[in-house]
């Protein structure tokens, strides 16, 4: 099995409502691939079941051909899938550089007892998490803002510190939702190429649900259309842009 | 701040308070600011705990007293009725420690002085107490992680509860007729002594890395799972955390009274020290620590107030403009619920974030000073 | 035949008991509905409802003292009848103004704010109105003037069924069937009913949800103080403090029938009022204040929902 992540014929219910029927998808290493369609298509909720805060009611989710079903997220995560969150949820009472930091506490060599005594090796390591929080604040030029309070920052740099954050556990595969939201056009072209940047850099695939079709276009090379929960077409842009489901599905009837 | 400077600022406030205890003054008229110094002491350990849970965990616990509970009875038992035996093994006439040093007679005054004696028997009792209470902290930790909020309170209150009914119906606890404890042990060294490491382990553990878990799960716990942090373990550990300090607190409080009853530590008990948390601003220590005090003088002020002439006075004039008999309203002084509760709708309407949750300024350098 | 007779005077017991917490737990369930919040201090006004009955009762007594009739006849029906009305609609008059109060006063300037500061609030609300009270009538029990003569019921058998007993059980159903008709009759029960479903759409459509709400608490309030004077006719030794236990068990009553589930409140209410009295009537007497809080931690760890209520999950 070649495919980093596999989703395979994935089903959720709530209650009567079928979110996501049947829904196939799989990313290589190293790919960056969309998904998109209208309003309460069901692409959070594919994030939700792949990260595991919901279990798809049938199929399965593989990465790199381990099971994923029934883990809880933080198993996921630590497995390598990051994401961030369509409604920005980072932690309201730390700092820009603490939520980056909170965010190391995966790979964390030291416990309880080292933060009590706290001995050369815990100093060490604080200090090194420390450094490459500050290194990914760089790349995304928000290391001016270290001691701000997270909820204090304008709304796209929350959008891009929860890309910060979700870095900072050293994913191989990053989950974003609807990253570019809120942003005026310059800032959607410095993010898009900030998206390129950071897969080639981290050597990561991305999965990318967003609104604007110029962003999508712009830099996935597959793009996945849910509609209704249902996949509706699936391949490059350049086919994605003509086929008349997809048109149909935006624009109605 | 460098760890040798920690290390010997900690030596010193100890050498400070060592020389400030002395004997504890039974009968002077010191023994009353004595008490209330105790008492703080006592009350700064329990809200400093309680902070780790409700405050930085945000695992809003109503049960805090149950724990203290099990650490009182756990360490007063322990006194009354296996540490003599301890004692008497190490120290007795034909003792382990007599017979080894049989061959050295000179050493052997100063084999078990009294007073070093009474000092191990309060500590390895507080130990107990504190493990015992750790204990039930995680047999109430475990089944309420799934719940939040409102829920979760009213479950621990509800645990709170079960625990006092229980000893109600212990008999070798004394039930309904309380239990004493003979050893009254507990002196103003050894209450800042546990106070001084409940603050230093709450501080050190949110302080890094590792504890900035704890902050997570507050915050929000959904995106805390999602950035592979295992938030399950970290209320445990909170729970488990809170609920040793609590036993501690409960422990040095039965060898301080010398005597325990089960309504002692009733829901009211656990209010206080919710107020003391909340006055003092949910995840600052500096605050709580500032609450616990001010909660604990305020009641022995205002007790003092109520029997002063004023109050008739200001009786008879309120009486004088409204045409009520009003009960004396020295029980509005004297009744410190009265008090916290208007405390608590005061401080949910204007200042959510405790009166000192800014001022301390705690919160900032909880946490961005580990990479200092 | 013995081990029947004594089954069926648990049970009848049990179920006296239990409409007290039913009627209790429909405030819980009804606020929960509309606001998503524990109203801590909802037990606080049951207790207040019964002192409002004792006042009323006492200025009632100076007219007509009803500890003269000693059995319900067909003389001293009416005066019994009429008399036990004015005490019970006063004071659940009183207490349908006082909830509404406390929701004005306190809980409504917290309406956006996190769910926890409401109950911190509610908590002080609940230590304010029990230490209130405590100050103005003191901390002794004050014993409740009879409304009813308290006699065993003729003609059952071995059964003993208390007037009180029947006068509880038969004030429940009747409030019951009121609350019903206005929640599925009227057009303020249709509003809450919707609020609880979706308060942004049901503002969105025109209704008042302030006004909705203050209704919502005036209705639990009012069945407190029902349930406060039920209790004080079987009981009459009223105290500060007696709303604390009911409060909570009332509470869990709620929760295992599902919080905000109307039928649920009252089948949660009956079967923990059962529960009770069987443990205490079968040799545990001292488990009986914990059996509330067993149930509560078993149901919650099995199922949250309770017997009827719906699943709600969390949205990310
Ligand atoms: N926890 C839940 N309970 C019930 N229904 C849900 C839940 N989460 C999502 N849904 C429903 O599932 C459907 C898909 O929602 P989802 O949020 O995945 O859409 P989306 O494609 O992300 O839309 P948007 O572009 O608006 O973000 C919607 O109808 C939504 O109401
Ligand atoms: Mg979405």
């Amino acid at each position: 099995m070649d495919a980093l992540l596999k989703v395979d014929r994935c089903t959720i219910r709530f209650g009567g409502l079928t979110a996501v029927s049947n829904f196939d998808m799989s990313i290589g290493n190293r790919e960056l691939v969309g998904l998109i369609g209208p309003n309460g298509a069901g692409k959070t909720t594919v994030f939700n079941m792949i990260t595991g805060v919901y279990q798809p009611t049938e199929g399965q989710i593989f990465l790199s051909g381990d099971r994923l079903n029934g883990l809880k997220p933080f198993n996921i995560t630590a497995k390598g899938i990051a994401r961030t969150f369509q409604n920005i949820r980072l932690f309201a009472s730390l700092t820009v550089f603490d939520n980056v930091r909170a965010a190391f506490n995966l790979h964390l060599k030291h416990g309880p007892l080292h933060a009590l005594t706290r001995g050369p090796k815990f100093k060490r390591e604080e200090a090194d998490i420390g450094a490459q929080a500050m290194d990914l604040l760089k790349i995304f030029n928000l290391d001016r803002f270290r001691d701000v309070m997270c909820k204090n920052l304008p709304y796209g740099d929350q959008r891009r510190l929860e890309i910060v954050r979700a870095l900072a556990t050293k994913p191989r595969m990053l989950l974003l939702d609807e990253p570019a939201a809120g942003m005026n056009p310059t800032e959607k072209g410095a993010l898009m190429t900030l998206i390129e940047f950071i897969q080639e850099k981290f050597d990561i695939s991305v999965l990318l649900v967003e609104h604007d079709m110029r962003v999508v276009m712009g830099i996935c090379k597959r793009i996945y259309v849910l509609d209704y929960g249902i996949t509706i077409a699936e391949g490059p842009p350049d086919e994605i842009r003509r086929n008349p489901k997809v048109i149909q599905a935006y624009l109605g009837e | 701040m460098s760890r040798a400077r920690t290390i010997l600022g900690i030596f010193l406030l100890f050498l400070f308070l060592f020389a400030l205890t002395g004997e504890r003054p039974f009968a002077s008229h010191l023994a009353y600011y004595y008490d209330i110094l105790i008492n703080i002491g006592i009350n700064v350990i329990l809200a400093v705990s309680l902070n780790l849970v409700n405050g930085y965990t945000g695992q809003f616990s109503l049960g805090h007293a149950g724990f203290m509970a099990v650490g009182a009875y756990a360490a007063g038992s322990w006194s009354e009725h296996l540490s003599p035996g301890l004692v008497n093994f190490l120290a007795g006439s034909n003792g382990v420690l007599t017979f080894v040093l049989q061959p050295f007679p000179f050493l052997q005054p100063f084999a078990f002085p009294t007073a070093v004696a009474d000092n191990l028997a309060l500590i390895v009792a507080t130990m107990f107490g504190g493990l015992l209470a750790a204990l039930a902290g995680l047999a109430v930790g475990i089944p309420s992680l799934r719940l939040r909020g409102d829920y979760l309170a009213i479950v621990t209150l509800g645990f709170g509860e079960i625990i006092r009914t229980l000893i109600l119906n212990i008999d070798f606890l004394g039930a309904a007729r309380g239990m004493s404890v003979t050893g009254r042990y507990t002196n103003m060294f050894w209450t800042f002594g546990f106070a001084a490491v409940a603050i230093y382990v709450v501080l050190g553990l949110v302080n890094s890395t590792y504890g900035r878990g704890f902050l997570t799960v507050r915050d929000d716990e959904v995106a805390a799972e999602a950035m592979g942090i295992n938030t399950t373990k970290y209320k445990v550990i909170a729970f488990v955390v809170g609920a040793f300090f609590a036993g501690t607190a409960g422990s040095l409080f039965a060898h301080y009274a010398g005597f325990l009853t089960p309504e002692g530590f009733n829901f009211f008990k656990s209010v206080d020290v919710v107020v003391m948390v909340i006055l003092g601003g949910m995840g600052s220590t500096t605050g709580v620590i500032l609450a616990a005090a001010l909660l604990t003088i305020l009641p022995e002020v205002l007790r003092a107030l109520a029997h002063t002439d004023f109050v008739p006075a200001a009786q008879k004039a309120i009486e004088g403009v409204i045409p009520i008999h009003l009960p004396p309203l020295q029980g509005l002084l004297e009744n410190r619920l009265i008090l916290y509760s208007l405390l608590l709708i005061i401080m949910m309407l204007t200042r959510p974030q405790g009166l000192f949750g800014d001022l301390a300024g705690s919160r900032k350098r909880v946490t961005s000073s580990a990479s200092k | 035949m013995a081990q029947v007779i004594l089954f069926l005077q648990q049970l009848l017991n049990g179920l006296s008991l239990g409409s007290i917490y039913a009627l209790i737990a429909l405030g819980y369930t009804m606020v929960y509905g509309v606001l998503r919040f524990i109203n801590f201090a909802h037990g606080d006004v049951y207790m207040l409802g019964a002192y409002a009955g004792f006042a009323i009762t006492n200025v009632i007594y100076r007219f007509v003292p009803l500890d003269q009739y000693n059995a319900i006849s067909r003389h001293t029906f009416v005066p019994i009848f009429v008399c036990t009305a004015i005490v019970m609609l006063g004071a659940m008059i009183f207490c349908a103004i006082l909830g509404m109060s406390i929701e004005r006063i306190a809980y409504r300037p917290l309406r956006d704010r996190p769910r926890l500061t409401v109950l911190i609030t509610a908590i002080g609300v609940s230590l304010f109105l029990q230490n209130m009270t405590q100050f103005f009538v003191g901390a002794q029990p004050q014993a409740f003037k009879q409304l009813i003569p308290v006699r065993a019921i003729e003609g059952l058998g071995d059964l003993t069924v208390l007037s009180s007993q029947a006068a509880i059980i038969i004030s429940t159903i009747v409030l019951m069937v009121f609350l019903r008709l206005i929640v599925m009759k009227t057009k303020i029960g249709l509003a809450m009913r919707a609020l609880s479903v979706n308060p942004t759409a049901c503002s969105l459509m025109g209704v008042n949800n302030g006004l909705v709400i203050s209704f919502t608490f005036a209705l639990g309030s009012a069945l407190a103080a029902a349930a406060g004077i039920l209790v004080a006719m079987d009981s009459p030794s009223i105290t500060p403090l007696m709303g604390n236990l009911p409060g909570i068990k009332a509470f869990v009553a709620a929760v295992l029938g599902g919080i905000g589930n109307i039928p649920g409140a009252v089948v949660g209410g009956l079967v923990i009022g059962v529960l009770e009295t069987m443990v205490e009537g079968y040799g545990f007497p001292q488990l009986r204040d914990a059996i509330a809080f067993g149930v509560l931690i078993i149901i919650l760890l099995y199922k949250p929902t309770g017997l009827l209520g719906r699943v709600e999950r969390e949205k990310v």
